[in-house]
């Protein structure tokens, strides 16, 4: 089987801070990382790859600029067979309609039968470039998957969380599947790995010349994009109130009270 | 030519969820500065009975897709009953929840009908000139704003997390017209197994007024169970951030945040939260705010309405005996 894991370069965004001066984002010194969810995914299909034991690969796919190159090097470290990186400046500035599409194209490029995203990336929060290529190739999808409780090369059983309740779904291959970081916990990279991913294994790069036959140059890039950003801003602080620096427990207690009979909560 | 802003309302069980009654709330601000109308769009099995309920929420017409293979949320029979409504209608906007449903549902749809999708949205509005919608939404972990457009194509669909907009009051005598839908459904290629409802109470945090959040500043575990005390006196429910969720301390389902829960209640108590923005983007359209933190430079300070530099582990429990005080004297008058 051949497994082929999605993966997105993100800013560390818990490190990210506001300058307080002019409230704007300092980016500068922001460590990136593979996204925690994607990172799942990949130790999933190693785990797969290793109980099934039957030749299958694990391939990573990843669409940005050239440093991404760090993100894929690692994955190959933690043990990916192969890692193709889609990249081109015909495809910068894609929303996740255009972003699934070149990687929809990547992947009928590679070839796959079972395709893993992660639920969603830190920056951008959306969740859609799962379900979005899952479209495009036309195959089903499963999005929030807590476990993979079975697989062969026809079908997958997983584990499908909601709010209120779980669903154990089957799944014919090919299929796509959205990883929740509960899917597994990532592995280290090895010494062996890290040496392997730099000296033996390669990232090869695909733009937009290789791809141009699997998807309409009309739908991506910033172009192809159906939606665009307007404008950005950092967000107003909500002006803080009344700040008691120095009360004792007792006062604090008083003041709370008083408060909360003023604004009749109790 | 599009019209109508059209709303997808989710339901468990039968029993519609809260976001899609806030949804046709917001959808009613949106339509009546574009001339038009609100569509709430019910599917289900044996769901019909629910479609007064939408219009007694403000919409002015329901499109019902009732039908055995809508029982249980599967993607494909859904996506294609909401290919369905939006090749019939032809909506202008269309609205989801973006609950683990509409964020499955959404993208695969937009994807299909090859238009536009902007995530979690905060805010949405009309432009007054274009016409178009405007969805701004949090990026980057919260830190910035993004306000985004979908200039040609139609619908411009939008996700939106549960306790975000405001519902209207619900009225009884509002009047509206029903619309069934006949769907042509496929045989769904992945199949349900098993269906696992959780047995726990499942506690919903965005429905609570009063919310007594703790944060690392807590220190313990076993701390929550003295904010469960002050949050039982206040009839309320206890919250947490991310790290004491992390930490495996509290449940996935009562944390607060970016990656948590939004939610709005009357009050917000946060208790050793030092108020990081991912916590923040989850908690700041709380009506009134009170922080208690040992540290004075809590960013919490910034936006809080009552900052308490102090102690949580000694103020909170004087804080309840003298909550229940009061609330026993007042009883007894």
């Amino acid at each position: 089987m051949k497994i082929v894991v999605c993966i997105k370069q993100v800013p560390d965004t818990t490190e990210v801070k506001l300058d307080p001066k002019t409230n704007t984002l300092i980016r500068d010194g922001v460590p990136s990382i593979i996204n925690p969810d994607d990172k799942a995914g990949i130790e999933a299909a190693l785990e797969i790859k290793e109980r099934l034991n039957d030749g299958s690969t694990v391939t990573i796919v990843s669409m940005g600029p050239p440093q991404a190159d760090v993100a894929l090097r690692e994955a190959l470290a933690m043990g990916a067979d192969e890692a193709y990186l889609l990249s081109d400046r015909a495809f910068g500035g894609s929303d996740t309609f255009a972003t699934s599409t070149i990687i929809a194209a990547g992947l009928k490029k590679i070839g796959y039968d079972l395709v893993i995203t992660g639920r969603q990336a830190i920056d951008g929060d959306t969740a859609q470039v799962g379900p979005q290529i899952a479209e495009h190739l036309g195959i089903p999808q499963v999005s929030y998957a807590e476990e993979i409780l079975s697989i062969d090369d026809k079908q997958v059983v997983v584990k499908r969380q909601f709010e209120d309740r779980y669903h154990i779904l089957e799944l014919p291959v090919p299929c796509l599947i959205t990883a929740l970081s509960e899917l597994a916990e990532p592995r280290y990279m090895s010494v062996h790995g890290i040496y392997d991913a730099y000296r033996e294994k390669e990232v090869k790069v695909l733009g937009f010349e290789d791809l141009k036959d699997m998807f309409d140059p009309a739908n991506i890039g910033l172009k192809g994009s159906p939606t665009n950003v307007y404008k950005s801003f950092t967000k107003q602080a909500k002006g803080a109130g009344t700040k008691y620096d120095d009360v004792s427990a007792d006062e604090a207690v008083k003041i709370i009270v008083d408060k909360l009979e003023e604004r009749h909560i109790i | 030519m599009s019209k109508d802003v059209f709303v997808l309302m989710e339901q468990r069980d039968g029993e519609l969820a809260k976001v899609g009654i806030e949804l046709i709330g917001e959808a009613t601000k949106l339509a009546a500065d574009l001339g038009q109308k609100v569509v709430a769009v019910l599917l289900g099995s044996d769901i019909k009975n629910k479609a007064e309920v939408c219009i007694q929420f403000g919409a002015d017409k329901v499109v019902v897709v009732d039908d055995p293979m809508l029982k249980e949320y599967l993607t494909e029979p859904y996506a294609d009953a909401v290919t369905a409504v939006i090749k019939k209608y032809d909506p202008e906007v269309f609205l989801f929840g973006a609950s683990s449903i509409g964020r499955d549902l959404a993208p695969r749809v937009s994807a299909r009908i090859h238009t536009g999708l902007t995530a979690d949205c905060t805010g949405l509005d009309i432009d007054p000139e274009t016409k178009l919608l405007r969805m701004t939404r949090p990026a980057f972990g919260g830190n910035i704003m993004a306000t985004i457009l979908c200039k040609n194509h139609r619908p411009q669909m939008a996700t939106v997390r549960p306790g975000v907009m405001q519902a209207l009051a619900k009225d009884t005598s509002r009047k509206g017209e029903v619309e069934d839908l006949k769907v042509e459904f496929k045989t769904p290629v992945v199949k349900i197994k098993e269906v696992i409802k959780e047995d726990k109470k499942t506690v919903d945090i965005t429905e609570a007024k009063y919310l007594v959040s703790g944060g690392r500043g807590i220190g313990s575990p076993e701390f929550f169970g003295e904010l469960q005390k002050l949050a039982d006196v206040l009839g309320g429910e206890i919250s947490s951030s991310r790290a004491n969720v992390d930490a495996g301390w509290i449940d996935k389902d009562r944390q607060v945040g970016q990656t948590g829960k939004t939610v709005r209640p009357d009050l917000y108590m946060a208790c050793g939260i030092s108020g990081a923005i991912q916590h923040v983007a989850g908690m700041e359209g709380s009506e009134y705010i009170i922080a208690i933190n040992k540290n004075d430079t809590a960013p919490i300070f910034d936006i809080a309405d009552l900052g308490i530099v102090g102690d949580v582990k000694v103020i909170i429990p004087k804080l309840t005996e003298a909550v229940a005080k009061v609330k026993a004297a007042k009883n007894a008058q």
